[in-house]
């Protein structure tokens, strides 16, 4: 899906454009410092849901925007999975046209409000911005997606995007995960009729079940969903394919091409003994249950979770800080990260860590349990962890972890939460026939196309790549829409 | 949403629910469960499909009132809705011609229980159900197994109905008489590991299908995880039968009274809320 830089450049050269440029020399804009995102201070947010980040105020955005120079041949966009116009919709912020801002986001992304909060861009778009290579921090891209989307939401001028004609083509998205979304409001603009099929009661996936309150609220995920309502997909909820409906009832429905966006949805855990005392829960069981069933709720709302007063959390990606953080929120009075590997290596993305530090989370690094023990109704008293030293680079480039014999003692821990990991979920790749799956589970694609070995259904997100983030889920999604765009049109032209 | 079009009572804390569900009773299979959730703040529950009429689009649901959840269905009434009912899930019976097969169901048990012995009769087994209750009042479906089984004998722990005596008792005289090539289990999970103690004694092939606690029930969380040879597994997909003899009850037993003080702190806020 590469840019068309001739596009870019007719965005670029606008008269509005080239006199805004004009205003500052790129010595000014580069002497500007970076915003600072305004926060909840740590003492008052851990006592509840509420997000962290605040957001920038119209002047932090503006100013901000003055530090793009609008570079001729931008590099900021190549680290961007699906292609944002970076310099086209900052350069609107600047301009004080913040809604044209939003719609300039939508063009390529259909969840800015989504990306804009969880979208790891210190190591994708702001990582290949300009100012890298002066040795200044990059512009704050994030950010500025998140001003502009919010704005956009908050005053309730959700824009509609043009549509091309309808076809009479149906398609389907498996989940409704950030891939599936992004797949769906892709096919949606080409015209085609698309209906989302959840396994769940409830929409997006892991930015539902998964991603917590405090990092991105729940009524963003509703807002960004409305807008694909808007632009004429269809959702089923409680619809388990494999299960409910297959592919062949899809088909014998109408479907004529398929994406499978069901996601990495089996936790691992590490089969130590004690793994399955009370108290002991994957991180997908934990944020389930506080995320999607509200169980901080609880006894309004039915499901409960155990408020533990002494955590551990293991593992170091940004799930494990989630629920960590979680645990924060529900209580904890002594809250741990207990990773394998030293800080530097841990997947978490750095605000993520920073804020689980600010929020008092301990992180015991190169610390990797062994073994649990129970009291004598089951539930998890003490954890053995094990001290571990890093020896050379393993396949992930990363230095793995060896124990150091006779290094272990004893943690008291009421709550355990196992985030090492997920497997993609068996469901949908065992009741397709025919689809090519991986030892690990992950479905085969052409990595062009993302099309499986069956030329109908597409595939993407973490059942493709094991486990990565949203953002480059949604990159498949696009990707995916595009390919099987240009098949349908192949096979069966004009329809 | 699903609505509800029938309503019956089978004891005084079981009830029988007829409910709407098109698209599972026409996938269902015996041994599949559904995950109901009641209401916006309800929680998930796992519940086994009693029986399916894809004709009419509908599914059985038999829920004893023990908290919340169960106490909250079971005040539904025909008219009323589910919010949600997602499934079939799990992995359906292996149905098999195998020679006689034992059906042992303990209370509430006994209603996952009927379409499993129906379909293993229906396969050309000779069938034989022994049903256990703690009394009389407590026994259900007893006449709908009858109506299919070569032969139904009743335990009753006061001896109020069939004969008096734990389930055991009832399905040893069986194993004593004649050979059985495989045994079902299900009910209580104390039950359960008895019954699976036993006909682990007589060398007979024995499966129990689990209830745990579950959330998802698509394999997403891993709440419902069990011991089984050793080995953790998802009652929700890898499941919810398994080999009998093979399953850690202990461990599955502490498991079920995870949320114990949760609860019955939700169940006395509900029960203040309803007077």
């Amino acid at each position: 899906m590469p840019v068309d830089p001739k596009e870019l450049n007719a965005d670029r050269n606008q008269e509005w454009r080239n006199q805004l440029r004009s205003k500052l020399s790129a010595k000014e804009r580069s002497g500007l410092p970076r915003v600072k995102m305004l926060e909840n201070p740590p003492l008052e947010r851990i006592l509840s849901f509420m997000e962290v980040n605040t957001g920038l105020s119209e002047e932090m955005a503006v100013r901000e925007s003055r530090r793009c120079l609008d570079c001729s041949a931008p590099t900021c966009i190549s680290g961007c999975p699906v292609n944002i116009n970076i310099p086209g919709f900052i350069k609107l912020i600047e301009k004080g046209d913040f809604l044209a801002a939003a719609r300039k986001l939508k063009e390529t992304n259909a969840l800015p409000a989504v990306c804009g909060r969880v979208c790891p861009q210190e190591i994708q778009c702001e990582a290949n911005c300009v100012y890298q290579k002066m040795k200044k921090p990059p512009v704050a891209i994030g950010y500025l997606e998140r001003f502009a989307s919010d704005c956009e939401r908050l005053t309730g001028n959700t824009s509609i995007p043009a549509i091309e004609k309808k076809k009479s083509l149906r398609v389907a998205a498996i989940g409704s995960g950030p891939a599936s979304l992004t797949f769906a409001g892709q096919m949606a603009k080409f015209g085609y009729q698309v209906t989302v099929f959840e396994a769940l009661h409830e929409l997006g996936g892991v930015l539902s079940y998964g991603i917590p309150e405090f990092r991105l609220p729940k009524s963003i995920v509703r807002s960004e969903i409305g807008y694909l309502e808007a632009i004429g997909v269809a959702f089923e909820r409680n619809a388990v394919i494999g299960k409910t409906l297959s592919i062949e009832d899809m088909k014998k429905q109408g479907y004529q091409g398929f994406f499978v966006g069901s996601g990495a949805g089996l936790p691992k855990f590490m089969h130590i003994p004690g793994e399955n005392s009370l108290g002991i829960y994957s991180s997908n069981e934990y944020l389930t249950r506080v995320n999607l069933m509200k169980a901080y709720q609880f006894p309004d709302y039915d499901t409960p979770i155990v408020h533990g007063k002494q955590v551990a959390v293991i593992g170091g990606g940004n799930t494990a800080m989630d629920s960590v953080r979680t645990a924060v929120r529900l209580g904890a009075e002594r809250a741990m990260i207990v990773y394998r590997r030293s800080e530097q290596e841990m997947p978490a993305r750095i605000e993520e860590v920073h804020h689980a530090k600010e929020e008092g989370v301990e992180f015991l690094t190169l610390t990797n349990p062994i073994e649990y023990f129970a009291d004598s109704d089951g539930r998890v008293k003490q954890m053995k962890v094990q001290k571990m030293g890093l020896g050379a680079a393993d396949d992930s480039g990363r230095k793995r972890p060896v124990p150091i014999p006779g290094s272990e003692y004893m943690i008291d821990v009421d709550t355990v939460v196992v985030g090492v990991g997920t497997d993609p979920n068996p469901l949908i790749p065992q009741s397709i026939k025919g689809l090519e799956v991986t030892k690990w589970g992950t479905i085969v694609v052409n990595e062009e196309t993302m099309q499986t070995a069956l030329p109908e259904i597409f595939a993407g997100g973490d059942i493709v790549r094991g486990g990565a983030t949203v953002i480059l889920a949604m990159g498949d999604g696009k990707k995916a829409a595009e390919s099987l765009h240009a098949y349908l049109q192949s096979v069966l032209p004009g329809r | 949403m699903n609505r509800i079009v029938a309503k019956e009572f089978l004891s005084e804390n079981v009830a029988k629910l007829i409910v709407e569900a098109p698209r599972i009773s026409q996938k269902q299979n015996p041994g599949q469960f559904v995950i109901v959730r009641i209401d916006e703040k309800g929680e998930r529950i796992p519940l086994t499909i009693a029986d399916a009429d894809p004709e009419k689009g509908t599914i059985t649901l038999i829920i004893q009132r023990i908290g919340t959840s169960s106490h909250k269905i079971i005040n539904l009434n025909p008219g009323d809705a589910l919010r949600d009912v997602s499934g079939p899930l799990g992995r359906p019976t292996h149905i098999d011609k195998v020679g006689t097969v034992l059906a042992c169901g303990g209370g509430v048990g006994i209603a996952p229980l009927y379409p499993i012995a129906r379909a293993y009769k229906k396969a050309g087994n000779r069938l034989i159900a022994v049903l256990g209750a703690r009394n009389r009042e407590l026994l259900i479906l007893e006449k709908e197994m009858a109506a299919f089984a070569d032969e139904t004998v009743v335990m009753t722990d006061d001896g109020s109905y069939g004969k008096k005596g734990v389930i055991t008792v009832g399905i040893e005289e069986v194993l004593q008489r004649e050979p059985v090539h495989l045994a079902v289990a299900i009910g209580p999970a104390v039950m359960m590991k008895f019954v699976a103690l036993l006909t682990k004694r007589y060398n007979v092939p024995t499966i129990a299908s689990l209830n745990t606690i579950m959330v998802d029930g698509t394999g997403m969380c891993g709440a419902c995880r069990v011991s089984v040879a050793g080995r953790t597994r998802f009652v929700c997909v890898d499941g919810p039968e398994f080999d009998a003899h093979e399953i850690d009850y202990d461990e599955m037993i502490k498991r079920l009274n995870m949320y114990k003080t949760e609860e019955k702190t939700s169940y006395d806020a509900y029960l203040r809320s309803l007077s």
